[in-house]
């Protein structure tokens, strides 16, 4: 059940890198054939159905669930009164980052206490989904209720500090900003909200779950299927390499798929109890319920400047939300460390701990609500003083890192904005705000910067060249969409010299070697850094068989003087050399095969630790990131305070670009959910019980087609040089400043500043 | 009722919606759950020509009623046009709300040219309404796509719009 496939598209030769391939996976995805975590047949299949609390911090005093039982077809009512142990969530250990993937740390059904409201209570298996779905409906639950804090806003005052640590910081300073704030001849001081956000992938988190004694297989929609294993093998206390997770396909994830959340754990102990293999989709309801969504978030910006522009203070202050049960700090002020050269900085990130269900990752979690504060403000500064806002940005564009001087492993805002701006069409706008209409409708444009920092993790890797020319790579990544496989493939098959249509790429199965989890817009390069040095380590083997032979035209040659190409290793000096398969033939062999990390519980250890040094390292050298100039052009009804999104423009530094057709994808991807945030989205919880009042997809409101116009995306294609094959990964960056440029824009057609997010019709009347 | 063009002779409660009909019962997976509720269009498919939201169907209600599929779209081997141009276009990314967006943009362009107007359409008594990329995503905000993959997907219907390909003969 490994994912294989391939197809040939390409039908030229050369070089595929930086070519907009079509998928490999396009046919399967697009006639239905492409297996999602719920769609694996199993002869004797139970569906299992979620319980949920409806009251937010209490004690479970009974639970009867007679009726429930009596539905036809039910096998098993299971909650805390009749489960089996399980083991508390694991203790975090940062040799093994699978400890960070604890959803929560509720214990669900081994405790009679409710940690937020909608925690999973009870599980129901039936034989049918309709009879499993009755039967949770009738589960009668009470509950001695507790006190509960569940109100964000009205616990901001007693935020605390983020405390730094090796990984994370919390906070940073440079000068004195608060006293050069109050110096400076023009300032701004703003604060600025943003609601919880959901990730609401296309797919409801799902499981289907098998055991046979104390071995398991799992089909999960997940970002990384490692940690699904791991946190199961610890859950049920068995060893994790009898489970094996397999998830080839995941229905858009987002950062909703990261962590292990009750319905996993939940499907599984209802196959163990049951001894059936069983399968739970949430409810899209459920999906609120059970799955973490991003944190509301509060930010004051401050900026000062000269009547020049030049920023003399720069200050971000942000508070966020996390569960008592989990959850983590969010990364609000990450930018404003590196876009802008200020002579004084104070950066801090603030948390308040409420009695909800833990926050999670969600696309770009910290920049993309942080360029929202950030760069709405920034726009608001240039008005103050009068300055084009791309202007004051690039008077204001740092040579090194302004917080601590660091070098930037790459920058190039200032082509970003030159490139953006004609392309746009910047020259046309005029400043005044309400100054262009067109017909009745008010038409404004607005830019802000795109930042997200660049990550790099774990990949192992083997990479196999057979002795008939084809290459096959198996590593355990994630496949959401992003064009993986796709990417993966065109490395290959330029590492090697090899036709895009000779490689083949596994993924999605923990069978395979360990990959990268499918986070911090990290995979593409991660798995891309790891394939290159497998095909390098292939090529030294076939060289060594080759310059055995005497009449090997690359005897005596080294590797540095060769050239991968058309099948085979050739002398750059002459066109003398072989075929991958004249070399393995004469040699006998059927493949060549290289490995590149290590699975055994030694190697797990040690690529652990070479990550981590590695990222201390290169944290302490460099500042890497992908960043863009996000232009907007919005139509605003002037009765109606209707905004409509005309126009957007993208101009992206995000290196080396490997498939222009599925990165520029990722991108407008990005850009859409930005969107979403500028206009629609908000979840909308009830500050007296923390329910989530709009937990379905008629009242959250994500992009239709109609909010989305055509979407421009150009690169600047240049390298990143501390980067491998010099990429930079785009899952994220894409939404970061989106939902400033709109805001900016709006700003421009009307003259309304909303920095309540989202920007609804009701806040421009 | 037929299903993709084979008789499916079925017991079922009659509680049991179309989409699971389809998914749990006839082993077609290609159409997707996303909300159940009717809110997202993930569960599109064609009944007699025209789209409708699966969740949203008791199946029995459909009995001697032609059901038309993802897998059912292609004919004699032959890709539907949309599925090749969903793929030239990338106009998806994780794939979980593709199957909807193709038969919702079959039964789109069918509506289309049946002469049926959109919110969007400025002439109602117009003899023809051109199909402008407005029009297009008017007409296809049924079909919600979380990767955002809209610019491809509207593309891909404008392809075969263009081509004058017959869609509605192609999917039967």
């Amino acid at each position: 059940m490994t994912q294989v496939e391939n197809r040939p598209r390409t039908g030229t030769s050369g070089p595929v890198v930086g070519r907009p391939i079509d998928r490999v996976d396009g046919v399967a995805k697009t006639t239905g054939a492409a297996r999602y975590s719920a769609e694996y047949p199993y002869a004797d299949i139970a569906h299992a159905a979620l319980v949920h609390a409806n009251v937010t911090r209490a004690r479970i005093t009974a639970v009867d669930t007679a009726a429930a039982s009596a539905v036809r077809g039910v096998l098993a009512v299971i909650t805390h009164l009749n489960a089996p142990p399980m083991k508390p969530a694991r203790p975090v250990n940062l040799v093994n980052l699978s400890t960070l993937a604890s959803g929560s740390s509720v214990n669900y059904l081994n405790t009679d206490e409710v940690h937020w409201n909608g925690q999973p209570v009870a599980v129901v298996v039936a034989e049918t989904l309709d009879a499993a779905e009755e039967a949770a409906a009738l589960v009668a639950v009470s509950y001695e209720e507790l006190p509960a804090t569940v109100d964000f806003g009205a616990q901001e005052p007693h935020a605390t500090p983020q405390k730094s640590t090796a990984i994370s910081s919390g906070g940073a300073t440079k000068g004195d900003a608060e006293a050069a704030l109050a110096a400076a001849p023009v300032s701004v001081d703003l604060r600025f909200t943003t609601p919880g956000h959901h990730h609401n992938a296309l797919e409801p988190h799902a499981t289907t779950a098998a055991w046979d004694g104390d071995r398991l297989v799992v089909h999960e929609g997940a970002q990384n299927v490692a940690w699904v294993r791991d946190q199961l093998a610890w859950k049920f206390d068995v060893p994790p390499a009898g489970i094996r997770v397999i998830a080839p396909y995941v229905g858009g994830a987002f950062g909703g798929k990261t962590m292990i959340w009750p319905g996993t754990i939940l499907t599984v102990l209802a196959a163990r109890v049951t001894g059936r293999p069983v399968r739970m989709m949430l409810t899209r309801e459920g999906v609120y319920r059970a799955v973490g969504g991003r944190t509301p978030s509060t930010q004051r910006v401050a900026l000062g400047a000269d009547a020049d522009g030049s920023m003399t203070a720069l200050i971000h202050t942000s508070v966020t939300q996390i569960g008592r049960v989990g959850g983590g700090p969010e990364q609000v002020t990450s930018q404003s460390r590196h876009l802008y050269d200020a002579e004084n900085i104070l950066v801090q990130q603030n948390q308040v701990t409420l009695d909800a269900l833990s926050n999670t990752a969600m696309r770009a979690p910290g920049e993309s609500i942080g360029t929202f504060a950030l760069e709405a403000a920034v726009d608001e500064l240039a008005y103050e003083l009068g300055i084009d806002p791309i202007e004051l940005r690039m008077r204001n564009e740092p040579a090194r890192n302004p917080i601590d001087g660091k070098r930037f492993a790459h920058r190039a805002l200032r082509e970003a904005y030159a490139r953006g701006a004609e392309l746009f069409g910047w020259s046309d706008r005029t400043p005044q705000p309400g100054s262009m209409r067109d017909g009745r409708w008010l038409v404004g444009m607005g830019v802000a910067s795109a930042y997200h920092p660049s990550w790099q993790f774990q990949a192992n890797v083997t990479v196999r060249l057979a002795a008939d020319g084809t290459v096959l790579v198996r590593c355990g990544f994630h496949e959401m969409g992003m064009g993986g496989a796709t990417a993966q493939a065109q490395i290959a098959a330029d590492a090697l010299g090899v036709p895009f249509e000779s490689v083949r790429v596994e993924y999605g199965d923990t069978t395979l070697p360990t990959g990268p989890g499918a986070g911090g817009s990290g995979q593409t390069a991660s798995v891309a850094a790891s394939v290159v040095a497998a095909c390098e380590k292939v090529q030294r083997t076939v060289l060594a068989l080759a310059t055995g032979s005497k009449d090997s035209p690359l005897r005596g040659q080294r590797l540095a003087d060769l050239r991968a190409r058309d099948g085979g290793l050739y002398r750059t000096d002459d066109t003398r050399g072989e075929s991958y398969a004249a070399i393995l033939g004469r040699a006998g062999r059927v493949s060549v095969d290289a490995a590149v990390g290590s699975d055994t519980r030694l190697g797990g250890i040690v690529g652990q630790m070479r990550f981590l040094s590695k990222f201390l390292l290169d944290n302490r050298r460099w500042v890497k990131a992908a960043s863009g100039a996000q232009f907007c052009e919005v139509r605003v009804d002037p009765d109606t305070g209707e905004v409509r999104v005309s126009r957007w423009l993208g101009v992206f530094d995000v290196g080396t670009v490997i498939n222009a057709k599925t990165a520029s994808s990722q991108l407008r991807g990005g850009i859409v959910m930005g969107l979403g945030m500028a206009l629609g989205e908000e979840t909308l919880v009830d500050p007296r019980t923390g329910r989530i009042m709009n937990a379905n997809l008629s009242d959250y409101h994500v992009p239709v087609h109609a909010d989305v116009p055509p979407i421009e995306v150009h690169y600047l294609d240049e390298p990143d040089p501390t980067m491998p094959l010099g990429l930079i990964g785009v899952g994220e960056v894409g939404i970061t400043g989106v939902a400033a440029a709109v805001a900016n824009a709006v700003h421009h057609a009307t003259g309304r500043r909303v920095r309540d997010l989202p920007i609804t019709l009701d806040k421009l009347l | 009722m037929r299903v993709n063009g084979a008789v499916q002779s079925l017991e079922v409660e009659p509680r049991v919606s179309l989409l699971d009909v389809l998914r749990e019962h006839l082993g077609l997976t290609g159409t997707k759950k996303g909300c159940n509720q009717g809110a997202c269009g993930a569960c599109t498919v064609l009944v007699d020509g025209e789209r409708i939201n699966s969740c949203l169907a008791l199946a029995v209600q459909y009995a001697g009623r032609e059901i038309t599929t993802i897998e059912g779209v292609a004919t004699g081997g032959q890709a539907h046009p949309l599925q090749e141009a969903f793929i030239r276009n990338d106009g998806f990314q994780c794939g979980y709300c593709t199957s909807g967006q193709i038969c919702s943009a079959i039964g789109m362009l069918a509506e289309h040219r049946a002469g049926a107007p959109s919110a969007v359409t400025e002439h109602l008594a117009a003899e023809a309404v051109e199909l402008s990329g407005a029009e297009i995503r008017e007409r296809m905000s049924g079909n919600l796509c979380r990767c955002g993959a809209y610019n491809g997907i509207v593309e891909s219907i404008q392809d075969v719009a263009a081509g004058h390909a017959d869609v509605l003969a192609a999917a039967r």
